[in-house]
């Protein structure tokens, strides 16, 4: 019979600890005494004692009670772990570095998506700062994100609409220009744009010397901190005098900080004010509101939000030319004004044919999706490396239970020992991630720093440290201090069947991330180098592009191109209104004869001389060539592949083309000299555009081809000697098509790359685990293969033992992981018009990988478990 | 003397501590008051006049071993000091004088 349980507990919960043993024992023999005589009256009397301990003298202190301090505890538990981690010292490896590794990379990834996310947040006025876009109705779609807008907005904007923005900023285009800044003694290229006055205060640039205003004075130059030391050295440059591009006489008006990279105006160096553009070319100003061609930033005033500027803005644009007349000529219904807000410019702005693209918003999901699995993955491995031992520390944990330890103080002590781990592995991985950082950066194309000095990364920092340690201790630690003490102790506690499929689960886990990663990679490659190979209809080895940057290159070009061909490195000289690896207009107004009336054509216009084609080296699939003697050429016309397709021309050469446009100041009839193959200058992953040739206003760029058989550096010398000789005022500066085509893949290359990184870690990770359950695996068995060994089995067939389970794991997760994959590219490569099929092979290598590697890392373990000799290890014990 | 007070039933605890020398913890003192005053007494009250003469230094504690029938708890001995056979000497001594000079009553 035993006493009243409720009234002992309350005994022992208010009694004080020094008197409770001898009352305790006392209540109890009494109650023993009389429970024999009458159960129900013992009880009572005992509850009835209890209570009359209840009195002063015989409560406990509850307030003095919490001031043990635990601290000792942790000690302890912290001490037994580090011993733990001692004992085994390649396990414990394995585990951390492992751990380090997947956090080194969640670090990276982190400061990445970071700083992706964080971009433009530089500006103080981050809420309030939108730039003004143009939809409208075309063709029955609605066009969004037309950054283009006709000049008259911006007057419109600041007369009828003012009080709703504090700034109104109009930009001369978000890429700025090149421009020669001089001074005395010095003369440099840099990159700049003209800009509103009110920029300085909007973007709250961080000034160096002079103020905000600095854009006030007219012909004033606000340059960057960097450009001021090129030219000034230390000294304090306000007031001295420059000059742009050779003759603009400019004064320095201020310096500021130059912008951090994750902004809009990283590498601008230099700002003049927009109204010197208006000043310098007037012809700005006579545009009218069918001339798209400004940009405009805003910054909302104090007491306007986002949503009322954006409504009351609608329609500024129908309202302000309900009346005008090209309105009615076209009877379309005009364009909407809408506020693109800062926070979307950089991830929600990619506007293609009118709609937002996800592409970049992607990519920072898909790079974060990898960090968050690399992570796991090593978070898994902790998880099975821990519970792998787990039979190893049963006993451990029974004694520890008899010993009078609680489940909670258990628990608390596996979490202990995954923290101390997981403290370490932070530890190495802060270590790993500072040292790999600047190679991260090239691969990334970032200015990325481990933030050491803010509190915002090291309570993050911490909360990392917290999750990651919950979240791979936290199996181990519930798993182990489940063990019942008297099974363990006496030796009857046996894993059962299922206690290995959680870890079998995890394992296949791991290679379904594992292959997908390997996959994608694969098949963004596969695309990647599909795209490379697609055929370009010209020749890019060895040309040279020179930007025209002034007249002189127009009025000097004939003399240019007599002396470079003269010093026989280049074959052929052209001018072109734009770079070859981009289309730089696009106009409709075109009527040829069978055209249906309805249907509104837009092409590719593209200027360029008639030597162009000669420079480049198109291709002709009909009809020929400009010819640069034949006046009537003037008039002629090349089409492209594409086009002939567009206007569904049967035989075109000779078919005359009516070309009409008023910003052009066309209006005549075109002949069709030739057809030449498909040249791809705008994305590569996108169809070629219909594009028409005209010898027409060509006076941007300068090409040339450098001889074959010579090399870069042999010409570039000399035909520097005569750009210096015949143009000395503007320094040499010229690109490599090749150079400037690659940089249109840089996106995806890096993302294949940095892919490629992520799955080789992946893998690294993955095969990290594999080795240590191997080993566990190899281990456990020892005796039963010396016993096998004995009874006559062969080094093979013990390996086949060994290695059998983690093979089908594998197999069975590259089953679950190709159709994943599968999925998952299908769904990725939709956005690129010129893609490659997913072909089979791109699973079977995957899948190979996997298995190979896994082989060779459990054949480690299996073959040096199978070449063990019998004799030891059945002696051991 | 204010320490040295003793009140009626703790006297008659360190009475019985005193005569069950060593073998004196709670139970065995509870049985032996109740069997001297043939009244049924509550264990409770017992500590609560040992705990105080503890404090006054009238006795003195050990824990004995550990018995079966206590559920593993162990006995608390208590024994009498010095100090308190002194008191209990000086009580009984008062007593005796007073009661010696009672004069011969006789009630019939």
């Amino acid at each position: 019979m035993h006493p009243p349980r409720k009234a002992l507990a309350f005994l022992r919960w208010f009694c004080r600890e020094d008197y409770l043993e001898e009352i305790e024992g006392d209540l109890i023999e009494i109650f023993g005494s009389e429970v024999e005589d009458s159960p129900r009256k013992a009880k009572w009397k005992f509850s009835w004692s209890v209570l009359k301990y209840f009195r002063p003298g015989f409560i406990r202190s509850f307030s003095n009670s919490n001031q043990f301090s635990p601290m000792g505890m942790y000690k302890i538990y912290f001490k037994i772990g580090w011993r733990n981690l001692l004992k085994q010292k390649g396990n414990s490896s394995l585990n951390i570095i492992g751990l380090a590794t997947g956090m080194a990379v969640a670090i990276l990834i982190g400061l990445w998506v970071f700083d992706e996310l964080s971009f433009n947040r530089y500006f103080k006025n981050y809420e309030r700062i939108a730039q003004v876009t143009k939809a409208g109705n075309y063709e029955g779609k609605y066009y969004m994100g037309q950054k283009h807008l006709p000049f008259p907005l911006i007057e419109e904007l600041q007369s009828s609409y003012g009080q709703n923005f504090k700034h109104i900023v109009p930009i001369s285009g978000p890429d700025g220009f090149d421009a020669v800044l001089s001074t005395d003694d010095k003369i440099l290229t840099r990159k700049g744009m003209y800009i509103g006055e009110g920029a300085p205060e909007m973007f709250s640039w961080e000034m160096k010397y002079g103020s905000w205003n600095g854009l006030e004075e007219i012909q004033g130059i606000m340059i960057s901190e960097s450009t001021s030391k090129a030219f000034f050295g230390d000294s304090d440059p306000m007031g001295k005098a420059m000059k742009v591009n050779k003759h603009t006489d400019v004064t320095v008006t201020g310096v500021f900080e130059d912008f951090p990279k994750n902004t809009e105006f990283y590498g601008m160096m230099f700002f003049e004010p927009w109204d010197f553009y208006l000043k310098d070319a007037p012809f700005i100003t006579r545009q009218g509101w069918d001339n798209n061609f400004v940009m405009v930033y805003v910054e909302t005033a104090p007491n306007v939000t986002m949503q009322e500027a954006g409504a009351a803005i609608k329609s500024a644009e129908k309202k302000a030319t309900e009346n005008l007349d090209f309105r009615k000529q076209d009877g379309s219904e005009g364009s909407d004004v809408l506020l693109l807000p800062m926070a979307d410019w950089h991830l929600y702005a990619d506007f293609r044919d009118g709609e937002l693209q996800n592409g970049p918003i992607q990519m920072v999901r898909f790079i974060a999706a990898i960090g968050v699995f690399v992570l796991l993955l090593a978070c898994i491995n902790f998880m099975n490396l821990s519970t792998a031992r787990s039979e190893r520390r049963a006993k451990e944990v029974g004694i520890r239970k008899t010993m009078g330890s609680i489940r909670s103080q258990l628990i608390g002590q596996f979490f202990s020992e995954s923290f101390l781990v997981v403290i370490l592995s932070f530890l190495l991985a802060l270590i790993v991630a500072y040292t790999v950082l600047p190679s991260f950066n090239q691969l990334a194309g970032k200015e990325l720093v481990l933030p050491l000095a803010d509190k915002w990364f090291w309570l993050s920092c911490l909360s990392f440290i917290t999750f990651t340690g919950l979240l791979a201790g936290s199996y181990p630690a519930f798993y182990l201090s489940s063990f019942k003490p008297i099974s363990v102790l006496k030796g009857t506690f046996r894993a059962g069947r299922f206690s290995a499929l959680p870890r079998k689960t995890l394992v296949v886990l791991q290679f379904v991330v594992s292959v997908g990663l390997i996959s994608c990679t694969a098949a963004i490659y596969h695309q990647l180098m599909y795209v490379k190979d697609r055929p370009v209809g010209y020749s890019r080895e060895g040309l040279i592009s020179v930007r025209k940057k002034s007249d002189e290159f127009n009025t000097k070009a004939l003399a240019l191109r007599e002396e470079l061909k003269r010093t026989g490195m280049v074959t052929e000289v052209a001018e072109s209104g734009g770079d070859v690896t981009g289309t730089w207009s696009h106009n409709g107004g075109f009527n040829w004869e069978g055209k249906d009336p309805g249907f509104e054509a837009y092409f590719a216009t593209l200027n360029v001389s008639p030597e162009f084609g000669k420079t480049v080296g198109w291709e002709f699939v009909d009809g020929r060539d400009f010819v640069a003697e034949m006046a009537s050429d003037s008039s002629g016309i090349v089409l492209n592949e594409a086009a002939v397709k567009y206007m569904n021309l049967e035989d075109p050469v000779g078919k005359t083309i009516r070309w009409t446009n008023r910003s052009w100041n066309v209006d005549q009839d075109f002949v069709v000299l030739g057809v030449i193959k498909d040249m791809l200058m705008n994305s590569p992953f996108e169809p070629v555009k219909p594009a028409v040739y005209v010898t027409y206003g060509y006076e941007r760029v300068l090409l040339m081809r450098i001889t074959p058989g010579i090399s870069a550096a042999e010409a570039l010398p000399k035909i520097e000697k005569v750009f210096t000789q015949l143009i000395p005022e503007i320094p040499f500066d010229y690109r490599f098509v090749d150079q400037e085509f690659d940089s249109k893949f840089s996106t995806e290359d890096r993302i294949g790359k940095l892919a490629g990184v992520f799955a080789v870690l992946a893998i690294f990770i993955s095969c990290l685990g594999l080795f240590g359950l191997a080993s566990f695996v190899a281990e456990r068995r020892t005796k039963e293969i010396g016993i096998r060994k004995v009874l006559g089995a062969s080094v093979l067939s013990t390996w086949r033992l060994l290695s059998q389970e983690f093979v089908l794991l594998v197999l069975l997760a590259c089953l679950i992981a190709v159709p994943l994959a599968y999925l998952i590219l299908e769904e990725g490569l939709q956005k690129y018009e010129y893609r490659t099929g997913i072909s089979w092979w791109i699973f079977v290598m995957a899948a190979s990988i996997a298995l190979g590697i896994t082989l060779l890392t459990v054949s480690f373990q299996a073959i040096k478990a199978a070449l063990m000799n019998p004799v030891k290890s059945l002696k051991s014990e | 003397m204010a320490q040295h007070s003793l009140g009626e039933f703790e006297e008659l605890v360190l009475l019985m501590v005193a005569a069950l020398h060593d073998e004196a913890y709670g139970v065995s003192i509870l049985s032996g008051l109740e069997k001297e005053l043939g009244k049924s007494l509550n264990v409770s009250a017992i500590h609560v006049a040992l705990k105080r003469m503890e404090d006054k230094d009238f006795v003195k504690s050990r824990f004995g071993g550990i018995t079966e029938d206590r559920g593993g708890r162990r006995k608390k001995y208590y024994v009498i000091t010095a100090l308190g056979k002194r008191v209990l000497d000086e009580q009984f001594a008062l007593r005796s004088t007073i009661y010696s000079r009672i004069p011969k009553i006789s009630f019939g």
